[in-house]
């Protein structure tokens, strides 16, 4: 009973700390969720596109991208890039890694979802008269989106879990609050809480997620 | 209303029209016949632009989408697919816009209509096609029959003088094809010309003016069916 009670205390004390955290860690996960998803679909266009040249770019910074750790990219953007005489901020270096690497992603989801849709919608639309504009943003874009509603959601989950990443550039998220309270303390128990902490969040974003697709299930 | 001389088409080396003649007259009903494999399809893409020939000629309404193999302009190639209406063997709907929006999607985008202008007219045509309650439906909760009819609303939107059917009846019931065949007819009396490709000797048969037959790529005879070979 005791100890319960001197968990409880404890998480009081630790909240106003804790909220600090969450608010940094939700700020690079939302800023960086804004920035990819767009990066990603206009990536995904250039995949798309008739053009050798944007082809060819496109796919070497998905490779890139995917091909090599977040920490990596996080840690060349906020210490390489200096030394060629781009400074950034910490928290602008960690967004600017984030959406770099979660475009890349987004992208090629977006791509494979645009490829599912039949040709017979691009042709339905072409016999209408639609214009190459109006075609993908009224008739490919909506459906390709509830395509991918679904692996999207996972890698929405798991930017929230990568965040923790920015722990490396010393900013005061989450991770590095707990980190701190467990030195300070000398108590797991920190990590305890943020672990909890992050274990609302992504089932919240999945509820969120399962909302979304419910409201695509209009149609088949 | 559609003038059609020496078409030839060819995928990779593999020739499937080869040398297809054609005259359609306005408010006839043309079926063409044939047998699968024989370029119906290929024939009826191409009058709308969704297959590239590689010579001929094919002039609709006095305006030339291909002259001598040559194609139109880009904006005259726009302004011609507009006065053909295509109902395809699939349908090809949109699945997540309901029928009206379906409808009205192009009269909005295409022809810059306004919202209720274009709901008014397509509830009309609704009502023409025995729709109405349908109006706010997704394809997915249509039958083949229904699906079929919001097709040829949605190309009726915008009021060609030429309308396609690709087997329009390929998904049906065999007793709804009398129904379809009405529709045909009372558009056709409206002064708008209809080409139809089906191999169902039995419906052509029913709903037609005239019939010619295809096959390996050219218009064989014209009275083909009375013979009782067509199919
Ligand atoms: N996109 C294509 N690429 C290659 N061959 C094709 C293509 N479309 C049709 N064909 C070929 O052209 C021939 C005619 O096909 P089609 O016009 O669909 O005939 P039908 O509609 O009379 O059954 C067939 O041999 C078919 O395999
Ligand atoms: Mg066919």
């Amino acid at each position: 009973m005791n100890g319960i009670i001197g968990f409880l205390e404890y998480f009081k004390m630790l909240m106003p700390q804790v909220m600090d955290g969450l608010l940094v860690t939700l700020q690079i996960f939302g800023l960086t969720l804004i920035l990819s998803i767009p990066l990603g679909v206009i990536i995904a266009l250039g995949r798309l596109s008739k053009l050798k040249v944007l082809n060819v770019i496109t796919g070497a910074y998905i490779l890139i991208m995917r091909g090599t750790p977040l920490l990596l990219q996080i840690v060349f953007i906020f210490f390489g890039l200096p030394l060629i005489g781009v400074t950034l901020d910490r928290l602008p270096a960690a967004l600017f890694a984030f959406t770099l690497n979660y475009g890349a992603y987004f992208a090629e989801i977006f791509r494979a979802g645009i490829r599912s849709i039949d040709i017979g919608q691009y042709e339905g639309a072409g016999v209408l008269g639609l214009s190459p504009r109006d075609t993908f943003f009224r008739i490919i874009f909506p459906q390709a989106l509830k395509r991918v509603l679904p692996p999207v959601g996972n890698e929405v989950v798991t930017l929230i879990k990568d965040t923790a990443l920015v722990y490396i550039l010393g900013l005061d998220e989450l991770l590095k609050i707990g980190k701190i309270a467990t030195n300070r303390d000398a108590t797991l128990l920190p990590l305890v809480i943020i672990a909890i902490v992050y274990l609302a969040l992504t089932y919240v974003l999945s509820e969120i997620m399962t909302r979304f697709e419910k409201k695509y299930d209009y149609y088949k | 209303m559609l003038r059609i001389q020496g078409l030839k088409k060819s995928f990779g080396n593999v020739e499937v029209l080869k040398g297809v003649d054609l005259e359609l007259q306005k408010g006839e009903i043309l079926v063409i016949v044939g047998p699968s494999g024989g370029g119906k399809t290929t024939l009826l893409r191409s009058i709308n632009y969704l297959e590239k020939c590689d010579a001929g000629t094919i002039a609709i309404d006095g305006k030339y989408l291909i002259r001598d193999g040559v194609y139109a302009s880009k904006g005259e190639l726009k302004e011609i697919r507009r006065t053909i209406g295509m109902v395809f063997q699939g349908f090809n709907l949109f699945p997540h816009m309901s029928v009206i929006d379906n409808i009205i999607e192009a009269p909005i985008r295409v022809f810059g209509k306004n919202r209720d202008e274009a709901l008014v007219e397509a509830r009309e045509i609704l009502r023409f096609l025995g729709l109405t309650d349908k109006e706010n439906s997704y394809p997915f909760e249509l039958s083949g029959g229904q699906k079929q009819r919001v097709a040829i609303g949605r190309a009726l939107a915008l009021e060609p003088k030429l309308m396609c059917f690709d087997e329009p009846t390929s998904a049906l019931d065999p007793a709804l094809t009398d129904e379809v065949a009405k529709v045909i007819k009372s558009l056709s009396v409206k002064g708008m010309s209809m080409l139809i490709i089906t191999h169902d000797m039995e419906f052509a048969k029913k709903v037609a003016d005239r019939i010619v037959s295809i096959d390996k790529g050219v218009i064989i005879d014209e009275h083909m069916y009375e013979s009782g070979t067509g199919e």
